[in-house]
């Protein structure tokens, strides 16, 4: 007995999921394969859901999908080894009836995504490793082999949105491999707290949330970013730097982790909690220029197997959803054209993409990488001369304060100089246009 | 382990049901297995003789077998661990084990002779035993008990055991039918003093079977080669090791200072799963509760699964190099270190010890 | 011939935590699997399928979610699946569990006779090994618990013979189908299954019984009102108060002489042992 479809897709995050669902609500037949034991299994994330891609896809999420908060307040913080400094963003507006953001926890948001699938009409099927893309001798790709027994499906079209590893893309000679310096590796850790404590030790109400996001010196110069997320009954907290600088030593993800836990302006935040579940995972932040070839004979890409993430703005999750549709809406669309699936026709796909918010955010940040690596200084010397600017400025101690902006510019001036500091405004700039 | 008993509120009048007030006593199954009695009888008697001197009831003792000098010798050595009488059932049809005639055979003391308690050991056999009087009684079992205790306020047994996993503890009551059951785990409740002087009463009943109504057949029995199993839970001197070992070669390290204290080797689940010792060597909560007078663990984090199965130890020792792992929280030495350099000292330093005190004796 | 398999679908007790302060367990996101233990039994079943076409047919009592377990089952080979679920089971304790399940078995048996039950040897979350024999004994089949190794199975003359493990050896026990077995972990490794396991697994679709659908005589029986045990209290082991003795030590060999004069001045009497102990070990070398 063979298996056919019209399509099949790899991975069941949520570029896999979307693509799934909108190609089976539009009366496709579809299987979605997972190697996890259940959908998000595996899956990490801080995480914070953006509202708008998903509600692309399924208008009425928002009644269903295991929410945890919605985000009401946005905090950056800079910090040193004894002190923070940052910027908070909260408004009354974020607690309108359509909320933009919303902490989630993947593995639970993964399972309803999921079964949403299923409801539409797709074939789930999950504990089941795709092993190798199947071609036909003209190189177009026909199906897939799993790891079980008599595993071979086929399929008119393979979406594949296996993740950030995408050992299938690089197998298929797709895509090249993973490089070091365009990728983080993000350690994380869920710490269980009780809603009232967070609610309290947050200053938020009960629904509400607050994401924290956290630059400084705790990663010794390595291009590295935290964040602290509040859920309804946890705290997520994580911290990653390039694996480029993990490999070449000094620096181990969980050393990082413990460190951030121990700051003081952190620990107060999870005092009493109780750790559970560690984790740890790639994010691809190649940004524009590392996106690999996303479509060919029979195959397409999506998600973070594809680089989209915007490293910057930490967009991944919402990317991957919208990656994920404009995929399922090219199959959708040459089906009922009666087109083949060849490479000239699926770069539809490519257009797609470059027509959407992904392409043109990535291409507007696609200096920020190169910038970071260059000027390691943002994460060194940056937020120690913030600091000591704010405690200079703000401690009481007889000295007037025209003095103390006299001090703090000479302090500036000397750890970076005056060219070093007009330049990296420049070069910021530049990379953020 | 033992709980005290809740003391009543002065002037809060006890209601029991006639129907539950017929059940009065103590009782202790005697598991024999091929004329040998499991040590744990000795164990549940010491504590039911604490729960029938709350309630201020006797304690009897239950023995199903074949005829033989054995039941005697059993009958009196449970007197001498404490209990008032026995109740002996003697019978070709129960030289082996099998459920239908001893369930049979308890449920008809049971219904006749009404104990408020019941107790039995949590073996393979005492388990298999309880589940079946238990449902055919249609009354509360609670199995693998940590601590009984009496509820004054209740009139009933508080009968506490771990649960999820062995996080929490839970008490639990059966209010309203009877007997009350419990199975308790070998070696978790102390052994009781011996009074050889102790006498006590011993009431013969017949089962009223015959062997052809009795559908299963013990065809043979294969008595285990090593008797591994029994004595790790028997030792009074037992090395452990955990994942803190690193890797399998590491395990010598225990073996070796076991060797020089002449002691029993054990180790937690993971190096179960990781095939490095055999299951029956497990210590813990799905392995062997011990009580030896001497435990050394090293590279253990001392989890609740296995802290539950060691507690009852007189001294603990633990190697660890993390000072926060929480297995300092229940030893009563601390080595803060690597296993790896500690172990081999530990097994010269008392290799030395041992043999420079002998050559004075 | 036809087996019954029962399983649980437990939460992962590896990741359950306590809460701290309100000693109140924390579920949120803890996953639910087949309770490890009945995965032996549902192999030895499959087994039974390919030695001899045996029809495996799973059952659970459990919430709706618990499908999840029956499916992931169906992936492993079994062919039919059993929710039994309803809100007259809720606070079933071993007692309600195993009148709700022997109903439902009585019932699976009146279309297609039964020949074997198997159950796990225990759960990992009710960890009480009651069920199974509770089973047994409601249903009047024979019962074998703690079977390590099925050896041979009549088929015509329905007789099988098994081994049991007792505590110090194993059991020989033959005896007549029907009967419960409750399988011995360790004693098999649950298989891969199949694609097509898996594809029919996927588009399976599960008969769901309420009480009254399984054939459950009585409800009273069933639930919190069936349960003759009663959890009073719930608590967190309480932390000894007295630390560990730390021993100091610069070295390997400083640490572990203070160690043993520390130990033997506290406990003179373990010193006297383990001498002894040792004294007589070496007499007999
Ligand atoms: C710590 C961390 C924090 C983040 N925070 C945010 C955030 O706050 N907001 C945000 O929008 N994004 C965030 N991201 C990024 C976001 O998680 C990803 O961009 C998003 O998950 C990508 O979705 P995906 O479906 O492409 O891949 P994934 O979610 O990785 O899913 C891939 C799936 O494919 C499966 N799979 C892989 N190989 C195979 C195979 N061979 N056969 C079968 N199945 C296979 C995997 O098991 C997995 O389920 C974060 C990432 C990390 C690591
Ligand atoms: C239902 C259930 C039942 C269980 N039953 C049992 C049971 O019966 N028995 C059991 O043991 N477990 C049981 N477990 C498992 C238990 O929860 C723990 O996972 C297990 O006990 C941990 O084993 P460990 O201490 O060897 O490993 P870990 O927890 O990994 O601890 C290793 C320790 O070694 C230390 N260490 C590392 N390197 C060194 C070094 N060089 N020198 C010294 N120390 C070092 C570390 O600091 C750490 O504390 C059960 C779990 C469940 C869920
Ligand atoms: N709710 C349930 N549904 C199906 N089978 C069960 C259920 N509870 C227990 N069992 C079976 O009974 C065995 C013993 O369970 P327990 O008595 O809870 O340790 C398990 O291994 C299962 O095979």
């Amino acid at each position: 007995m063979t298996e056919r479809f019209d399509a099949i897709v790899v991975g069941a995050g949520p570029a896999g999921s979307a693509a799934a669902y909108v190609m089976a609500k539009a009366g496709l037949s579809v299987l979605m394969l997972e190697r996890g034991e259940y959908p998000g299994a595996k899956n990490v994330q801080g995480a914070i859901l953006y509202s708008d891609a998903l509600e692309r896809i399924i208008p009425e999420f928002r009644d269903e999908a295991p929410l945890e908060r919605h985000i009401v307040e946005q905090r950056v913080w800079m910090l040193t080894d004894k002190s923070h400094i940052g910027f908070d963003y909260r408004s009354d507006e974020f607690n309108d009836a359509k909320p933009d953001r919303y902490s989630i926890i993947r593995a639970q948001f993964d399972r309803w995504f999921c079964t949403k699938v299923k409801q539409a009409g797709a074939l789930v099927i999950c504990d089941t490793v795709v092993r190798t893309l199947l071609k036909d001798e003209k190189g177009q790709v026909i199906g897939v082999k799993t790891d079980r027994e008599g595993g071979d499906i086929f399929a008119n079209v393979v979406i594949l949105a296996d993740g950030v590893n995408s050992t299938l893309a690089r197998d298929a000679g797709f895509r090249k491999e993973l490089d070091g310096d365009n990728t983080a590796l993000v350690a994380k850790e869920m710490h269980f707290l009780r809603p009232e404590v967070i609610q309290n030790r947050f200053n938020i109400g009960e629904k509400e949330g607050v994401a924290f996001e956290l630059v400084g010196t705790l990663t010794r110069g390595k291009i590295g970013m935290g964040f602290i997320y509040t859920n309804l009954e946890s705290v997520s907290i994580g911290i990653g730097c390039m694996v480029g600088d993990f490999e070449k030593g000094g620096l181990t993800p969980y050393g990082l982790l413990d460190e951030l836990k121990a700051h003081p302006s952190v620990k107060p935040l999870l005092a009493g909690s109780e750790m559970k579940e560690y984790s740890a995972h790639l994010i691809p932040e190649g940004g524009y220029k590392a996106i690999p070839k996303v479509y060919g004979n029979g195959w397409m890409v999506v998600g973070d197997s594809a680089g989209l993430v915007n490293s910057i703005h930490r967009e991944g999750s919402n990317m991957a959803m919208t990656s994920g549709q404009l995929a399922a809406e090219t199959v959708i669309a040459l089906k009922k054209e009666g087109k083949s699936f060849t490479e000239q026709n699926l770069a539809r796909y490519r257009s797609a993409l470059d027509d959407s918010y992904i392409i043109k955010d990535l291409k507007k940040y696609q200096g920020m990488p190169g910038f970071l690596h260059g000027n390691r200084h943002v994460f060194t010397v940056y937020p120690e001369l913030m600091s000591q600017a704010a405690s200079t400025m703000l401690r009481v101690d007889g000295i007037d304060k025209k003095s103390k902006e006299k001090q703090v510019t000479k302090s500036f001036r000397q750890k970076r100089g005056l060219f070093g500091l007009v330049g990296d405004a420049i070069k910021f700039a530049r990379a953020f246009r | 382990m033992t709980e005290p008993a809740t003391s009543r509120p002065a002037g809060r009048p006890v209601e029991i049901d006639e129907r539950i007030a017929a059940y009065k006593g103590v009782w202790v199954f005697i598991e024999t297995e091929r004329g040998h009695v499991h040590p744990v009888s000795w164990e549940l008697i010491g504590e039911g003789r604490k729960l029938a001197n709350t309630l201020g009831v006797d304690v009897w003792g239950v023995i199903l077998g074949p005829q033989g000098e054995a039941n005697i010798a059993a009958a009196n050595e449970a007197f001498a661990h404490g209990a008032d009488g026995v109740y002996l059932m003697e019978d070709p049809i129960l030289a082996e084990y099998r459920t239908v005639p001893f369930n049979k055979g308890l449920c008809n003391l049971v219904n006749t002779y009404k104990p408020e308690i019941l107790l039995l050991g949590a073996t393979t056999l005492g388990r298999d035993l309880a589940s079946a009087v238990a449902t055919t009684l249609a009354t509360g079992l609670t199995a693998d008990c940590t601590a009984l205790a009496i509820d004054l306020d209740t009139h009933s047994m508080a009968a506490t055991r771990p649960t999820f996993g062995g996080s929490l503890l839970c008490t639990i009551h059966t209010l309203k039918a009877r007997p009350q059951m419990a199975t308790v785990r070998p070696r978790v409740m102390a052994m009781p003093p011996k009074l050889s002087d102790r006498t006590g009463k011993i009431v013969n009943v017949a089962l009223g079977m015959q062997e052809q109504d009795i559908i299963t057949k013990v065809l043979d029995y294969i008595p285990d080669r090593n008797q591994d199993q029994a004595q790790l839970a028997f030792a009074d001197f037992i090395v452990a090791g955990g994942r803190g070992l690193g890797k399998v070669e590491n395990f010598r390290l225990v073996t070796d200072l076991a060797a020089v204290l002449g002691a029993e080797v054990g180790g937690t689940r993971p190096l179960v799963q990781g095939g490095w010792i055999p299951q029956e060597r497990q210590i813990g909560q799905t392995g062997k509760t011990i009580r030896p007078k001497l435990y050394i663990a090293a590279g253990i984090s001392g989890a609740i699964q296995h802290r539950v199965g060691v507690e009852g130890a007189d001294c603990i020792i633990a190697i660890n190099s993390d000072p926060n792992a929480p297995i300092f929280d229940f030893a009563h030495y601390a080595l803060v270190g690597d296993a790896m350099k500690i172990l081999p000292a530990l097994t010269e330093a008392f290799r030395n010890r041992l043999s420079v005190n002998r050559k004075t004796i | 011939m036809h087996v019954v398999v029962c399983i649980k679908q437990v939460p992962d007790s590896a990741q359950i935590r306590v809460h701290p302060v309100t000693n109140t367990i924390m579920r949120q996101g803890v996953p639910t699997i087949i309770n490890p233990y009945d995965l032996f039994a549902l192999e030895e079943a499959l087994r039974l399928k390919d030695q001899f076409g045996a029809k495996v047919t799973v059952l659970t009592m459990g919430p709706k979610m618990a499908d999840q377990a029956l499916r992931k089952a169906l992936t492993f080979g079994a062919d039919e699946a059993i929710l039994l679920t309803d809100r007259a089971f809720a606070g079933s304790d071993t007692l309600a569990t195993s009148y709700a399940l022997s109903s439902a078995v009585a019932k699976i048996g009146q279309t297609d006779p039964i020949d074997i039950v198997f159950c796990g040897k225990q759960t990992i979350d009710g960890d009480t090994a009651q069920v199974g024999p509770g089973i047994a004994t409601r249903l009047n089949l024979q019962q074998l618990t703690y079977v390590s190794k099925i050896v041979s199975i009549d088929k015509d003359a329905r007789q099988i013979v098994v081994h049991r493990r007792a505590e110090g050896g194993v059991q020989v026990l033959k005896t007549a189908m029907p009967c419960l077995i409750t399988m011995l972990e360790d004693t098999n490794h649950i298989r891969f299954g199949t694609m097509a396991d898996a594809f029919r697994a996927a588009r399976y679709t599960l008969t769901e019984w309420s009480a009254t659908e399984a054939g459950v005589p009585d409800v009273t029986h069933c639930g919190l009102r069936g349960s003759p045990t009663v959890v009073k209290k719930v608590f967190a082991p309480t932390a000894k108060t007295v630390k560990a003795t730390p021993i100091a030590g610069d070295t390997p060999e400083s640490l572990s002489q203070t160690l043993i004069d520390t130990l033997f001045s506290a406990h003179p009497g373990l010193q006297e042992d383990l001498e002894s102990r040792v004294a007589s070990n070496s007499q007999g070398a």
